[in-house]
């Protein structure tokens, strides 16, 4: 259980990094390790250079606006569990990563990282789907902005090829008459999600649902956000029947089972943590509707 | 042309680290584990490696006084920083002895390990944990929850950590109030 042999570079520029990694293929950036260094551990990756980046400086920022949340590529996600500002313009990043592995892992493992090693059992993935959100990528040739569906390909595997580090995400703020909700069940609390769900609900001015979005945790192999809306739509925010739309939902996934779960008892999850995390988002959302 | 110099790429690496209060150097192979380094070339062997890939807990260390999975750290990487293992959690006492942090000694008097093999992990993890926190405060079932649940025992079935917990926490409070 060693990681095999490897170069190491820490660079402290952006522009240091993309160069020693454009000058080898087989070059991997390292930002928390919390993912990267056990697949190096049990020989799942042998990338031929770590790029270690925790030496750049001006990447650790959290930048709440109206708009939304700028994470950085270095920000721990103990910084972002604990941002009060970040809360307030997009609850679900505080209540996704308070699922997020245990405290000393989230002492050190990293928000974006974890969304770049794009892993479907990821909350913050599933969080930057939720609220349609982007990141942004640094390659020799430039900046671009990447959205999510863009950056997602598969299981770990996201579009950017070649020499590249990922600089941020940016996670859209809360619409106004919305409320989210973040659950999951892991067989021990901070384990990979067995399953896990983020919803947002947004009310109308007359207290009606308007709209009902879900995104899932360990069911799909990239992150999946369904609407849920035609179950509830236009239904008065305190009688809306939220177990119809978790039932919507659980015949919109098609999750594969392993040693953990079988299909259907996912399937169950999706639609049992549909219902509930919608009621809680919708008895939020009425609280901020007055 | 390039006009900047590009970083080096290493296979090995000579790091400093200030070593449970103790200034160390050491040269290293890049793709050691900080794990590694404790045990192997500084011959720190109370961190305990169990799992090595960040599940059980055993080998955290504090960096910075933060938890962290040894096994999720490359050496290379704490290089300049601060690094307390199980080692260095007593303090010197005044006779040249050692006096244990409140955790350790709540271990012993609760009975909180068997085996032993998972109990350096579970004592950074809850010292670091208790000494942040407002000792005056009496402790909540919610935080000792959260203080153990990144780390696995086989033997104790947990109660008397939890326990071993709640002691010291009460001990510490004990302290802050005189």
């Amino acid at each position: 259980m060693k990681p095999a042999p490897f170069g190491y570079a820490d660079p402290t520029t952006v522009e240091d990094a993309l160069d020693v990694l454009a000058a080898d293929e087989g070059a991997k950036v390292l930002a928390g390790g919390q993912s990267l260094l056990p697949l190096l551990s049990m020989r799942l990756a042998a990338p031929t250079t770590l790029v270690d980046i925790n030496r750049v400086p001006g990447l650790d920022g959290i930048e709440a606006t109206r708009d939304g949340v700028r994470v950085g590529a270095l920000v721990r996600h103990v910084a972002l569990l604990g941002s009060t500002e970040a809360a307030a313009v997009q609850p679900l990043l505080g209540r996704a990563t308070a699922n997020v592995a245990h405290p000393a892992i989230r002492n050190r493992g990293t928000t974006v990282g974890s969304i770049a090693h794009a892993d479907p059992s990821g909350e913050l993935t599933s969080v930057l789907a939720l609220t349609d959100g982007s990141v942004t990528v640094a390659t020799p040739g430039g900046r671009e902005t990447v959205g999510w569906r863009d950056f997602f390909v598969g299981p770990l595997e996201t579009s950017v090829h070649g020499p590249a580090v990922v600089l941020d995400a940016f996670f859209p703020a809360l619409p106004a008459r919305s409320g989210t909700a973040f659950a999951e069940i892991a067989r021990r609390k901070g384990d990979y999600a067995v399953c896990g769900a983020g919803v947002v609900v947004t009310l109308d001015a007359d207290r009606r649902v308007a709209s009902a979005r879900a995104a899932y945790l360990s069911v799909g192999l990239v992150p999946e956000v369904h609407d849920l809306t035609d179950a509830v739509a236009g239904k008065p925010v305190d009688s809306a029947d939220w177990a119809a739309a978790g039932e919507l939902a659980r015949g919109l996934v098609d999750p594969d089972g392993d040693l953990h779960a079988s299909a259907d008892y996912r399937r169950l999850l999706v639609g049992t943590l549909t219902g509930r995390t919608l009621a809680q988002a919708a008895a939020e959302a009425a609280g901020r509707t007055a | 042309m390039r006009s900047r110099a590009m970083s080096a790429v290493h296979t090995e690496r000579t790091i400093t680290v200030v070593l449970n209060g103790v200034p160390r150097e050491a040269t290293v192979p890049v793709r050691w584990l900080l794990s590694d380094a404790l045990r192997h070339e500084f011959g720190l062997t109370g961190t305990h490696v169990g799992c090595e890939h960040g599940v059980c807990g055993s080998c955290t260390v504090l960096v910075d006084g933060e938890p962290t999975r040894s096994c999720l750290v490359l050496a290379v990487q704490v290089d300049g920083r601060q690094v307390t293992t199980v080692e260095g959690l007593s303090r010197p006492d005044h006779q040249g002895g050692q006096v244990l942090h409140p955790i350790q000694e709540a271990f012993r008097e609760c009975h909180a390990l068997q085996c032993g093999f998972c109990t350096p992990g579970f004592l950074t993890t809850i010292a670091a944990g208790l000494d942040a926190r407002d000792a005056s405060v009496e402790i909540t079932d919610e935080e000792v929850d959260e203080l153990v649940g990144g780390n696995l025992c086989r033997c104790t079935g947990y109660a008397n950590i939890k326990k071993a917990c709640r002691y010291a926490a009460a001990s510490m409070r004990e302290q802050a109030a005189r």
